[in-house]
């Protein structure tokens, strides 16, 4: 290795087999952002024809080191060899033609163009676009013959399917001649099967040649198909390892800098009576379209249900309507009580009044005002709370800081001050400052969606340990997620969305990700 | 990602956008032959070097306050009040039916009632706008401007057919009654000697019964109201309930309907206030200056507001302090038409590179200074 200035960490970083190609050296790369060092000092080797897995928390420095590997940002310190040889990669075309290629979490397709116009687009071999598309097409058959990637070259990007819409990205990758490809949390939006199938693509890849960086915070992931894997905490890299000598237990902990508690731990459901009723729910959007097809589905008191599903699929739209923030038709009960779904008391004051709380998926446009200060949000949708109120005009602004102190407190959120704007906290801690405002009001219900998005490890733990207390003292609690792994460790029952439909309800002790995925893909009827 | 320094934000910004906009002013004054230092002398001389001038920058920027402020509060609600012109416009309709209604026993409760009508009128001119925005969605910005428009053209239809007394030659209102007559700042004890007549040498002229001063100084009582105002908009908007839900709509709609902040009522209520503070500012020329309702009475106040507001960063002491500057502008830039042989129109030019800088182009100062502390920073870290 190079310069040695930090040896125990060169140490773990430089594991290659003698002799083995490199397909990508970085050393000792370094970039900061006014006084905040994203990267610092990262060396890592990725051996030719391998998986790399990079795992960290939000804001370990994931992206930015990515984005210096694709000419995005200009590291202050180190350098880049590809294939052995030092490159400089200025912008996304030097990375380009150097071989790499990137796949990005959210696409970069334009939707009503075919697969061929946004293969070739910006990679025309001249004005006319004719034989670039004839060109295209032999180039794509070839490509799909020899990895499984098939897609329909006339399709339009609209009409495919997210998986497909994800080959696409890789295709387009391929097309240009990518040795090198960095797949940036590719499995976010896929269903389990169509991340199983992204997997033995990538493998195939492998087969073939080919080097693959992937970007991911889930640890199934990693040890399912990486060969090695570098872990990065704060802005450097902790440690690279064999991903046959770790285990996620390990992962975690190099991860979040401690032990780290994988699965919830939680006792058997002791159900009450019922809490929510919903019968023959449905709720359209804006342009009529309907996104809640009829649903029903009970909850008792001292019981989670999980709601899986491929984001979507009117997992959303359930809770707006639930949280007052969409209208429906149907029939809600709460404790008995018919909730209005349509008029002067269908909105977010009259659920909060009935007992219902809601962490809503979408934190940072809903959850919060980000240039709010803490404080401010703690009041948010609580701000006619009496305790929060001076008199009939004044808000008593110094009651609503102190309170805002104790929940920090409690909810270990970092750093403990009410007067900093939510924009700066980080994810993790925006989401703890939410779940305290709203389970501290001690709901009959509680709406809770995506409740770990964005939230570094350390404080998933503690949200699924606070919705469990939640729970075990005779809550009822509705949870929407897209992680499987969160639906399967928290349920006491799942049920499974699909198309704004319940597929089916599982127990999760008896069922397994295959059943629930195939659901989620809307296969297994509702016989089941 | 990198931020300024709170200071740099609310100070400096202000500061060397302001230098900008003189730097350019000079420039052009040069290019047409004048001495930029002569046109600074009068404006300075002229706006604030006598209590005559004074009065007159301290009566502009009563009105601008008021406006200012009116665009300030639709502001922290996201929405953009431009026709805070119109709203003062018919503000000073409901002013002059409340002073020619009754012979006023006294000015004090002339105030009160032409106040109430000031705003209700305001209030009623915007509510229209804010409810096609609300209930249909109609851009507000676009039915404001209309509105201002459509203000105008009534107020000239009822000042030619209906409000003209018999006989009068001009499209305007019968003077207010003496019991309207609002007192002027230099008729108020503890006030007055600010406005001092004074000799050549700067000494203050003995009369006949003490200390004379200018008689009939146009800034008026209203500015304490308006400053009274300054201090009710500030409480509004960071000390109540109702503020809170504001800003909260105003940062973000979609999180406001997630808290069960009610859009509709939100935009009606925010627009009511700033329509109502536009209104109020016809108080002061209409009923402290003019004495009685004439055609384009607000005299494009309603306009300077949004430069005020921009200025002053949308806080009310922002607005407080870019109102008296403009108040300078305005006055000092009349003084030059007198005065010089600068064209008055030039004023017109002065205020327009002020808002260029201060208001549009205030992004550009703000990243060049943003640029200059990244060096600052990188050199401490």
């Amino acid at each position: 290795m190079v310069s040695g200035n930090d040896m125990g960490r060169q140490a773990t970083a430089a594991l290659p087999d003698a002799g083995a190609p490199l397909a990508i050296e970085l050393r000792g790369i370094s970039k900061a952002f006014g006084p905040v060092q994203a990267n610092k000092d990262i060396s890592i080797q990725v051996k030719r024809g391998s998986i790399h897995g990079i795992i960290g928390e939000n804001g370990a420095g994931k992206s930015t080191l990515m984005s210096i590997l694709y000419g995005f940002y200009k590291a202050d310190a180190g350098e880049i060899l590809i294939g052995g040889k030092l490159t400089a990669i200025p912008d996304s075309q030097s990375a380009i033609r150097a071989g790499i290629g990137m796949v990005f979490q959210h696409f970069k397709l334009v939707q009503n163009f075919t697969v061929l116009e946004n293969v070739i687009l910006g990679a025309e071999d001249g004005g006319l676009l004719r034989p670039s598309l004839a060109k295209a097409r032999r180039v794509l058959a070839d490509l799909s013959r020899e990895y499984g990637l098939d897609v329909n070259p006339d399709a339009l990007i609209e009409d495919l399917s997210v998986g497909h819409q994800q080959r696409v990205e890789i295709l387009k990758a391929l097309y240009r001649q990518a040795d090198i490809l960095i797949l940036d949390e590719p499995t976010g939006v896929l269903t389990p099967a169509e991340a199983d199938h992204l997997f033995r693509i990538l493998k195939g890849l492998k087969d073939q040649g080919k080097t693959i960086i992937l970007i991911t915070h889930k640890l199934r992931e990693i040890m399912e198909i990486t060969d090695t894997v570098s872990v990065m905490r704060r802005g450097q890299m902790t440690a690279t390892v064999k991903t046959a000598e770790t285990s996620p237990e390990q992962l975690a902990e190099l991860m979040v800098g401690r032990k780290v508690l994988l699965q919830v731990e939680k006792r058997a459901a002791t159900p009450g009576k019922v809490v929510l009723e919903v019968e023959n729910l449905s709720v359209r959007d804006e342009n009529k379209v309907e996104r809640l097809k009829g649903v029903s589905l009970t909850i008792r008191a001292g019981e989670i249900l999980g709601i899986a599903g491929v984001a979507g699929n009117g997992q959303s739209e359930l809770l707006e309507v639930l949280g007052g923030i969409a209208r429906g038709t149907g029939t809600i009960r709460l404790n008995g009580v018919e909730l209005d779904l349509t008029g002067k008391h269908s909105d977010g004051q009259s659920r909060r009044a009935q007992g219902i709380a809601h962490v809503p998926e979408d934190r940072q446009h809903l959850g919060m005002i980000m240039d709010f200060a803490a404080w401010e949000n703690v009041a948010f949708g609580y701000h006619h709370a009496p305790e929060y109120q001076k008199n009939a005009l004044f808000m008593d602004n110094d009651a609503l800081r102190a309170d805002t102190e104790k929940k920090m407190a409690r909810f270990d959120v970092r750093p403990p001050n009410p007067l900093l704007a939510a924009k700066n906290f980080s994810g993790g801690n925006q989401q703890k400052i939410i779940v305290a405002r709203e389970i501290e009001r001690n709901p009959d219900l509680l709406l809770i969606g995506q409740p770990t998005r964005g939230v570094d490890i350390g404080a998933i733990e503690f949200i699924h340990k606070q919705i469990v207390a939640l729970r075990d003292a005779g809550k009822a609690i509705l949870l929407v997620s897209v992680e499987l792994d969160e639906i399967m460790s928290l349920s006491d029952r799942i049920a499974v969305m699909f198309d704004g439909q319940i597929m089916g309800i599982r127990d999760p002790a008896t069922t397994d990700e295959r059943d629930l995925g195939l659901m989620m893909a809307g296969v297994a009827g509702k016989a089941a | 990602m990198d931020r300024l320094p709170k200071w740099a934000d609310v100070a400096l910004v202000p500061l060397i956008s302001l230098l900008l906009a003189a730097f350019f002013s000079a420039m052009v004054l040069l290019a047409i032959g004048q001495s930029p230092v002569e046109a600074f002398n009068v404006m300075v001389d002229g706006a604030l070097g006598s209590a005559y001038g004074w009065g007159y920058t301290l009566y502009y920027a009563t009105s601008f306050m008021f406006t200012g402020l009116a665009v300030t509060v639709a502001f922290h609600a996201g929405l953009f009040n431009i026709g805070g012109e119109g709203q003062a416009q018919i503000g000073g309709l409901g002013v002059a039916l409340v002073c020619l209604a009754l012979p006023w026993p006294h000015w004090t409760l002339a105030l009160l009632a032409a106040s109430l009508g000031a705003a209700a009128f305001g209030a009623a001119w915007a509510a229209i706008p804010a409810y096609l925005q609300a209930k249909r969605g109609s851009h507000i910005v676009i039915t404001t401007i209309m509105f201002n428009y459509i203000a105008a053209a009534v107020i000239v239809y009822l000042l030619v057919d209906v409000l003209r007394p018999a006989g009068q030659m001009d499209p305007a209102t019968a003077r207010f009654p003496e019991g309207a007559k609002l007192p002027s700042l230099s008729d108020i004890p503890g006030l007055r000697e600010l406005f001092l007549r004074v000799d050549s040498s700067g000494m203050p002229i003995l009369g006949a019964d003490g200390l004379q001063t200018y008689q009939n100084v146009p800034a008026n009582v209203t500015l304490l109201i308006a400053l009274a105002a300054c201090y009710v908009v500030w409480l509004l908007l960071w000390r109540t309930r109702l503020g809170y839900q504001i800003r909260a709509f105003g940062k973000s709609e979609a999180a406001a309907k997630y808290a069960g902040i009610n859009p509709v009522r939100i935009t009606m209520i925010t627009m009511l206030i700033s329509g109502g503070l536009a209104g109020l500012m016809s108080i002061n020329n209409v009923m402290g200056e003019a004495e009685r309702l004439l055609q384009n009475s607000s005299e494009g106040a309603g306009f300077i507001g949004i430069a005020v507001a921009l200025m002053g960063r949308n806080h009310p002491l922002g607005v407080f302090l870019a109102a008296i500057l403009f108040g300078f502008l305005y006055q000092g830039g009349a003084e030059l038409g007198l005065w010089t042989s600068i064209p008055i129109e030039l004023r017109i030019v002065v205020q327009g590179l002020v808002i260029l800088f201060t208001g549009a182009l205030d992004q550009m100062v703000r990243m060049l200074l943003r640029w200059a502390f990244s060096f600052r920073t990188a050199r401490v870290a």
